[in-house]
């Protein structure tokens, strides 16, 4: 009996239900006499710290002390990449930045004593947006540049257009706030649990900071309520501050972010501002495409580098470039440094190039799904950064299944006769799709290990380098150790991750979790059948090769009714003086990339998907509804058809939150003046659409991938792009049609004022023909 | 002595030596001890049970929802509630569920099955929320038909897309036979009143007027509190403490209702969920702006004297209710006063309530208007501040001309207020495009918005201005 492939229900789904499943903040009564902290936090944006003093923290009943830069036994930074994130600043880089934190016996009075800490400030002048850090010339890197072809010929291109697109960030608003708790374990070292997708860098940052070696330090990430990327790197500190507490008090410190913390300490999806001018020919074939990206880096370098290469790699789309310019400059502003998200890049990458595919279909009177489709990848194409479409063919198919299966064209009929009838209301419709590259662009990330560790009951516990956070990791984890192993679902554990089963793991990031861990557990699942294969072969009496492991029954000929329990075979095995146990390990082959030349195959494969989406939007207000939306995503042989479902609607309906009504809005004092819940707003019921139909491309087994499976964590959601167009579309029906934009998000205000333009435009239009 | 570990203040027996008890999955459970602001939430989960979590800390997210059973028709019900939006002691007396109450002996409740197999949870840190939430969706008493998805619209879901939890919700059938169920053929407990005391602040729950204006005779600065759902938010996260608390939830004056030839009369006390089961006869624009207000969890709580009590600038039932005509009832020692709402909201977050005064009641003056329309706009449709919001209203004579109107709008200034300029440039007209514009341009004049996070004051005027052309537009689809 196999399990990959099967619905299974999430491994934790039991726990989820009955509130069992712990997190992270969930092991406080676990730790008695835990401390609770609580950050001092700068009132500006940027200023340096003149003086800082304590003592008046000291006298609040119940504090115990105050964590500052004089602690700190090793190097006080926490930055990934470059070290440029002090953990104690001396000068404010942020809005609300600690700059010492305050360990109490209860979080009252942990907060209470920060508000007694005395700091001088001297406020120095702060860069807020990305348009005043270019004329401040202030970066955190680049330029960056990546091209191909030849740009000359958009001099003579039939249409050739500029223009700007300003794209928002987005706040990961995983449902658990970042949480730490760490201790000084029984044997002198330090034991930590986080809410992290990247255990091994926590251990590494905590090792940096206590001047300790690593393996001194262990860190455990239970399992995480929801990351989405911006648990990769931003739980860095958090971690950092509990273990130092914890190595000065001796006593187990606790460090959890409210929900206002959370927002305004921690990094977002980059905005980014987008200058480009394209060249088309009069179909709608675009003939070159100059592109000028700016991200907004925060106060530091965190991931943006690697966000930037992912936004100029996925420019193309599923679109051929034939001559292409690309530079991104990262932007230094005062503001939360911006980090992973799901998409890490490609998104808004993904969303100019859309953007002036549409303008130049509506320049040209053409259809934009016609445009899309004509300027399509086709088989042997290569990429601008020279990697070979793999499959180019599966756009085309999908594309076609999507349009058939959601009536594409009979549709846009339908809605064009009701516009016509409908002054106020107006609908829209629009087919995007999707493709996206699967590897970390730092090619040694792609590497992975796992321990399975057999019992001589034939119980299973799967240790590997990835993290759970909600993505159903563990659950297909479980179901490839099963099926390699031969043995019931439940007979397999898959343990929490940790530091001291597998050594330097990656960050369980790019969509590559399953990827990579999944082929680690199978190697070291391999091994063990060999193994036990012939211990098997010994009781069943038949040849090593012919034994076979299914259901929890070693099998010599295949008939279930002679198989021996594999329960006895460890038995047997461990009698037999055969290890039990094994690592596996897989590194992805092949993978290259050459920044400085642009050149290289950066990808192990490409996912591709297509979504259809309508909307209707309510001109009296800029309001709006979706619709409908029909996906189609290539997933290629699904391991976990509920979990990769799952993954499909969460990650697009998070897309349509970034692309619609989540707005960050930072007041002219750099304060992030939507920080909360209640200002700042994610997909709710409201935005599910009524109909909303999900489809796996058939028969797309994908060689060289763990069980044929592919990626599927990030690529939906940039599925999301097609409700941007689909309002795009609407608001184009309420004028002449003709060529619109707005900035990121569509809020309905933006829609609201959009629409009014539109209806301008036609007004003007017929005043030329009255005339 | 027990300590929370959140906000752990040593507690000290009140007067009477009375312990305050509530009734947690069913067992007696003590809250002496508990620091007066210590949340519900924190409560819990300083005893163990830490299914339900906090994502928001100001009742947003539905992480934190645990059910309370409330009276109901003869019987009672299971009411999502935000547990970070109660103070521990205003659980004194009542009966709580949560989420590790539900399965029994090892097997699942419906709910938890139902979820589990829909694929319902991806990071499961929402989801003991939207299991207590879907349970008294199941247990609704008037439910007819199969569970309605949008009394989940409290609770948020960052991972799934929503989509796997409504069809566990409506997969659903009746609520099972069992204890659950028989529970709520009888009425919930009677609140008795609470003087719950610590060494730094106390908690008092009077049960009738009199005693309430007792108290507050003694300590005039006490903060009043009815369902806590702005008073929790200033809580916890504005860090605000207070000496005394008065909560006014189990004052049976407040939580009447009665209906005239003359006048609707609605207890200020009352929740807005309360509600549309005593105004049967409520305008279908009432029932359109109840289920824009707030989410089920929220309106399970909130009353509507809190919501006019707090004379937000963004409040939602000004606009309504100033667009019906209504006044407020105001009660102190010394008696009553009745103050149209108009003049009731007198500068931002002021009204004209004086200390020792609380609001006993909203006054409806019948007929109910004609034509009646509320308008929310929001960035997100269900569940979020408004932007703008408007509630109009119109009547017309027998020769077809404006008789009555009212333009009632939220989020264009410091307060509520009536566009009394627009209503006139209306009145006496005839209702069509031209009276549109003349309200509009009187609009312009008269509304000063500003520009924040929710919206540009460019948007603010431009839409409550385009709402107007709405309100046309609406009346011509329904005359049609």
């Amino acid at each position: 009996m196999s399990f990959a492939g099967k619905p299974v229900p999430h491994e934790s789904a039991r726990g989820h239900v009955t509130g069992d499943a712990l997190y992270t903040d969930d092991l406080l009564l676990r730790f008695p006499r835990l401390l609770h902290a609580w950050p001092v936090l700068s009132p500006y944006a940027h200023a340096l710290v003149k003086s800082l003093d304590v003592s008046p923290a000291l006298t609040q009943p119940g504090v115990a002390t105050v964590l500052t830069a004089a602690d700190v036994p090793g190097e006080g930074d926490t930055g990934s990449s470059r070290h440029d994130e002090p953990l104690f600043p001396t000068e404010a880089m942020y809005h609300q930045q600690p700059i010492a934190w305050v360990l109490g016996e209860t979080l009252e009075d942990a907060r209470l004593g920060a508000e007694r800490v005395r700091v001088e400030y001297e406020p120095l002048p702060a860069i807020l947006t990305i348009e005043d850090a270019i004329s401040a010339g202030s970066f955190l890197s680049g330029p960056f540049r990546l091209a191909d072809g030849d740009m000359s010929v958009i001099e003579s291109s039939p249409l050739l257009f500029d223009g700007e697109l300003m794209i928002g960030g987005q706040e990961h608003f995983y449902l658990e706030t970042h949480c730490a708790i760490a201790w000084r374990d029984e044997t002198g070292g330090v034991a930590a649990h986080s809410s992290t997708q990247h255990p091994a860098e926590a251990q590494e940052v905590i090792s940096r900071v206590l001047g300790l070696p690593r393996h001194k330090i262990t860190v455990e990430c239970l399992r995480m309520g929801g990351a989405f990327g911006g648990k990769e790197v931003q739980s860095n500190p958090w971690v950092a501050i509990a273990a130092l507490g914890a190595w000065k008090t001796g006593r187990p410190v606790r460090v959890r972010l409210t929900r206002a913390l959370d927002f305004a300490l921690t990094g977002k999806r980059h905005p980014f501002l987008a200058r480009y001018s394209a060249g088309f020919d009069d179909h709608g074939r675009l003939e070159g495409v100059r592109i000028s990206y700016y991200s907004d880096g925060g106060w530091s370098l965190d991931l943006s580098e690697p966000i930037l290469w992912r936004a100029l790699f996925h420019t193309d789309n599923t679109y051929r470039l034939p001559a292409v310019e690309l530079t991104g400059s990262i932007c230094r502003t005062h503001k939360t440094s911006q980090t992973a998200f799901r998409g890490f890049g490609g998104p808004q990458g993904m969303l100019v190039i859309e953007e002036i595919l549409d303008q130049a279909a509506r320049r040209l009177s053409l259809r934009p799904d016609v445009v899309r489709e004509r300027n399509f990848y086709r088989e042997g194409d290569r990429t601008h950064y020279g990697q070979i479409v793999k499959d180019a063919g599966r756009i085309h198919t999908i594309w076609r299944k999507v349009k058939q299966s959601s009536e594409f064209d009979a549709r846009r009929k339908e809605i064009d006769r009701f516009n016509e009838n409908s002054p106020h209301r107006k609908r829209g419709l629009a087919i995007t799709p999707v493709k996206f590259g699967i590897s970390f662009t730092a090619t040694f990330f792609n590497q992975a290990g796992a321990l399975v560790l057999i019992y001589r009951d034939g119980s299973v516990q799967v240790n590997h380098g990835g993290t759970e956070m909600g993505q159903g990791l563990h659950t297909k984890i479980q179901q490839i150790a099963a099926d390699s192993l031969g043995v019931p679902l439940e007979a397999v554990r898959v343990m929490p991750t940790r530091t001291d089963k597998i050594p330097n793991t990656s960050a369980t990031a790019a969509s590559a979790g399953t990827d990579l861990n999944g082929a680690a557990v199978a190697d070291a699942c391999r091994q063990l059948c060999v193994r036990l294969a012939a211990v098997a072969a010994g009781l069943l009496g038949c040849d090593a090769s012919a034994v076979r492991f299914s259901n929890g029954l070693a099998l010599g000929n295949g008939d279930e009714s002679e198989g021996i329990p594999i329960a006895r075979v460890c038995e047997a095995a461990y009698r037999q003086q055969v290890p039990l146990f094994a690592q596996g390990y897989y590194r992805t082959p092949d993978i290259h990339f050459d920044p400085k030349a642009g050149r290289g195959k950066p990808f192990h494969y490409f996912a591709y998907a297509a979504a259809v989406s309508e909307v209707e939007i309510d001109g009296f207000t800029g309001d709006y509804r979706l619709l409908r939306t029909d996906i189609l995503e290539d997933v290629g042989e699904s391991v976990s058809p509920v979990v990769d479902r799952g993954q499909v609607e969460g990650g697009f309906i998070q897309g349509v939150g970034w692309l619609t009504l989540e707005e960050l809005v930072w007041n002219s004092q750099g304060h992030l003046a939507t920080a909360g819940a209640s200002t700042y707003k994610l997909p709710s019921w409201s935005e599910v659409p009524d109909v909303f139909n999900v489809g796996f491309l058939e028969r797309a087994a994908e060689p060289g991938v763990v069980m044929g499976s592919k990626a599927v964590g990030e690529p939906p959601l940039m599925l999301a792009i097609s409700v941007r167009e689909a309002i795009r579309d609407a608001v184009a029906a309420f004028g002449d049609g003709g060529p619109l934009t707005f900035a990121s998000p569509a809020t309905p205000e933006r829609v609201f004022f959009a629409v009014q333009a539109a209806r301008a435009a036609r007004e003007s239009v017929r005043e030329t023909i009255k005339r | 002595m027990k300590r929370s570990c959140y906000i752990g203040v040593e507690n000290r027996f009140s007067e009477e030596g009375k312990t305050s008890e509530f009734l947690l999955n069913g067992r007696r459970t003590s809250i002496d001890g508990a620091a007066v602001q210590t949340t519900l939430l924190d409560y819990l989960r300083d005893q163990g049970l830490t299914g339900a979590k906090e994502g928001c800390a100001e009742g947003e997210c539905g992480a934190c929802t645990v059910v309370m059973l409330m009276d109901d028709a003869g019987g009672s019900a299971y009411r999502a509630v935000n547990s970070c939006l109660m103070f521990a002691p205003m659980a004194a007396g009542r009966e709580i569920y949560t989420v590790e109450a539900l399965a029994q002996n090892g097997e699942l409740a419906d709910v938890q099955k139902a979820m589990a197999a829909a694929g319902g949870s991806q990071c499961g840190y929402c989801t003991p929320g939207f299991v207590m939430s879907m349970f008294a969706e199941q247990y609704r008493r008037d439910r007819e038909g199969p569970c309605d998805p949008h009394e989940l619209s409290g609770n948020l879901c960052r991972c799934t897309g929503y989509r796997p939890i409504r069809d566990a919700a409506l997969s659903l059938g009746p609520a099972p036979a069992g204890e659950f169920l028989d529970r709520l053929s009888q009425p919930a407990q009677r609140l008795e009143s609470v003087d719950h005391q610590t060494t730094t602040s106390r908690f008092s729950r009077p049960t009738t007027l009199e005693q309430c204006f007792t108290i507050l005779a003694a300590d005039p600065e006490a903060r009043l509190v009815a369902g806590g759902t702005d008073v929790g938010v200033e809580s916890n996260l504005k860090g605000t403490r207070w000496n005394h608390i008065i909560s006014l939830e189990a004052i049976g004056e407040l939580r009447e209702f009665s209906e005239t030839e003359e006048r609707v009369l609605i207890g200020a006390g009352l929740t807005l969920n309360e509600i549309p089961a005593r105004w049967t006869a409520a305008p279908e624009a009432f029932r359109e702006w109840l289920v824009l207000f707030g989410s089920p969890p929220i309106r399970n709580r909130a009353t509507l004297g809190g919501n006019l009590a707090t004379a937000s600038a963004i409040g939602d039932g000004a606009p309504l209710l100033l667009a019906l005509d209504a006044s407020v009832h105001l009660v102190s020692k010394g008696g009553k006063r009745v103050v149209p709402l108009q003049s009731f909201f007198t500068g931002y977050r002021r009204t004209a309530l004086v200390p020792r005064e609380l609001i006993a009641a909203i006054e409806i003056p019948k007929p109910l208007p004609t034509f009646v329309k509320f308008y929310k706009v929001a960035k997100r449709r269900m569940d979020d501040i408004s932007t703008v919001a408007a509630c109009m209203t119109m009547d017309w004579d027998e020769s077809g001309r404006v008789d009555r109107c009212r333009f009632a709008f939220n989020g264009v200034a410091a307060v509520p207020l009536r566009a009394a300029a627009a209503e006139d440039a209306v009145v006496g007209q005839r209702w069509n495009e031209a009276a549109v514009e003349r309200a509009q341009a009187a609009l312009d004049r008269t509304l000063r918005p500003i520009s924040d996070h929710r919206g540009s004051a460019e948007y603010r005027l431009a839409v409550a201005k385009s709402l107007v052309g709405k309100f046309l537009w609406n009346r011509r689809e329904t005359a049609a």
